[in-house]
């Protein structure tokens, strides 16, 4: 199978650190800023950012897990029906900055079913999206990220494949493929 | 495995262990959204439900509604007792005239044991038993089991002692099928006029004295004395049930070990439970309706994924 990779281990690091910063100058002390990891992977990014920006900036900023499985456009079109994932949200948004926390941007489809489910824990002030990889030219959506680790350009048929060394992986790193792999 | 290996919900002995379990699994996540400040999901917006009750009932027809409408559905409401059925209308005339408002969902509660299957094999909707008869009570077996995991952390292993009027139960004959495919160990304790003959060929241990069962027991669910469904006296008089089989404070004191008090409601207090103990820290009745829901609003979601 034809495998490129995007991002290594010391790349993602370098980007987390970024994010970081660019959160750091946006959101100046996170008063009123709230970070969501849209599950099932975007979860993993968020709490990579939540320890490394508590080690930049001293602070723990909220955060939360959202699942957006129950919202989603393409429920009954789907042969295989997608599993529902928890949500683990603790606070409210209301008036809130919110930041969301993916891998992949793909269709923004993902995103878009994420502001709707997000909307049943209060009226966001503001929302900001954020992922390591953004896949240009394959948008269903007029969906675009505040933040983002590496625009690449894809065919729809290519696949984005994340590994994460905490997930049994050899090391952090981010691969385009041919074909999906089943291990991600 | 994401998608139940069935297009209906007609009773637990069709479902497998791993239904059952993707089950809770989706049912605590709609828990999760039923406590949340916004209590709707979209998930169900283009899906019709008939809820077709030919028999009396609240908090099941309440549950299901309330599932239904978390979930956006469009809901429509029949019950016999203001219909056309009156008027010698069949089961499938009735159904099926219902469908052809497009409607893609049927719950359906009937006096009659197997009145949900015949209506699978003869109309082309999604069919959700809401109890047949002396036959099945699946949601409610689902959530009975769901409120056991929550409390107790799992079901397997665990025993269960389902005590009252097992004869005319739906309940009961659900829950011993769920209990048993989840690995616990089910005891059916009642006078023995309120126990079928062949009970024990279900693989349940019998018993007739309450206070052994509550002895043997992690759980017990409290049955209702179904006087509606009892042709016969099966007993001398409710005085003298509630002084041999009700379960009081006193009783459970009497116990070296703390269970939980499960009732699928409605509870005839003073009867076979006392206020003393359905009101304790030891009963789960309200976190049973409550999940209640959570489970029904999985099982319509589940159903609904299936082609």
């Amino acid at each position: 199978m034809q495998k490129r990779l995007v991002l290594d281990k010391k790349q993602i690091s370098i980007i987390l650190d970024r994010f970081c910063y660019q959160l750091i100058e946006n959101h100046d002390n996170f008063e009123n800023t709230v970070l969501l990891g849209l599950q099932p992977r975007g979860i993993m990014v968020l709490d990579m950012l939540v320890e490394r920006l508590e080690q930049i900036s001293g602070v723990k900023v909220p955060s939360g897990y959202l699942d957006a499985t129950f919202h989603r456009d393409d429920f009954r079109r789907r042969n295989n029906p997608l599993k529902a994932n928890e949500t683990k949200i603790n606070f409210l948004i209301e008036n809130q900055k919110v930041v969301l926390v993916d891998d992949v941007l793909f269709k923004g489809r993902s995103v878009r079913a994420a502001m709707d489910a997000m909307i049943a824990f209060g009226r966001p002030k503001k929302v900001e999206l954020m992922v390591l990889i953004d896949r240009k030219y394959t948008r269903d959506y007029p969906i675009k990220p505040d933040y983002f680790g590496r625009q690449v350009n894809t065919l729809e048929s290519q696949y984005v494949s994340v590994e994460w060394a905490a997930k049994g992986f050899d090391e952090n790193a981010i691969w385009i493929t041919e074909e999906k792999e089943v291990k991600s | 495995m994401q998608q139940l290996s069935t297009k209906h919900l007609l009773g637990i002995k069709g479902l497998t262990e791993q239904d059952i379990q993707l089950i809770f699994e989706t049912a605590d996540n709609f828990k999760e959204v039923i406590n949340r400040p916004i209590k709707k999901v979209p998930s169900l917006r283009d899906i019709t439900i008939a809820n077709i009750f030919f028999e009396n009932s609240t908090r099941t027809r309440l549950s299901f509604e309330l599932a239904e409408k978390r979930l956006s559905a469009d809901v429509i409401n029949f019950s016999s007792s203001n219909s056309s059925v009156k008027k010698g209308e069949t089961l499938v005339d009735t159904v099926n005239n219902i469908l052809s408002m497009k409607v893609d969902m049927v719950v359906m509660r009937h006096s009659s044991p197997g009145a949900p299957n015949f209506l699978a094999k003869n109309i082309n909707a999604n069919i959700v038993n809401a109890g047949d008869g002396t036959h099945e009570h699946p949601t409610q077996a689902l959530l009975d089991a769901f409120s056991i995991r929550e409390k107790l952390g799992d079901v397997a292993g665990k025993k269960v002692a389902i005590i009252g009027d097992i004869l005319h139960s739906r309940v009961a004959l659900s829950n011993i099928f769920c209990l048993q495919k989840l690995g616990a160990e089910v005891m059916v304790c009642g006078p023995a006029t309120l126990l079928p003959k062949y009970i024990s060929s279900l693989g349940v241990k019998v018993e007739y004295d309450v206070k052994k069962a509550l002895q043997w027991c992690d759980v017990a669910n409290v049955l209702r004395i179904q006087l509606e469904r009892q042709q016969i006296k099966y007993f001398p008089s409710l005085r003298e049930y509630s002084l041999y089989y009700g379960v009081d404070k006193k009783l459970l004191d009497q116990l070296d070990k703390e269970i939980v008090i499960m009732h699928p409601g409605p509870i005839n207090r003073g009867v076979e439970l006392n206020s003393d103990v359905a009101d304790s820290e030891h009963s789960i009745i309200l976190n049973q309706v409550e999940n209640g829901v959570a489970v029904r609003m999985a099982v319509l979601y589940l159903l609904a994924a299936v082609k």
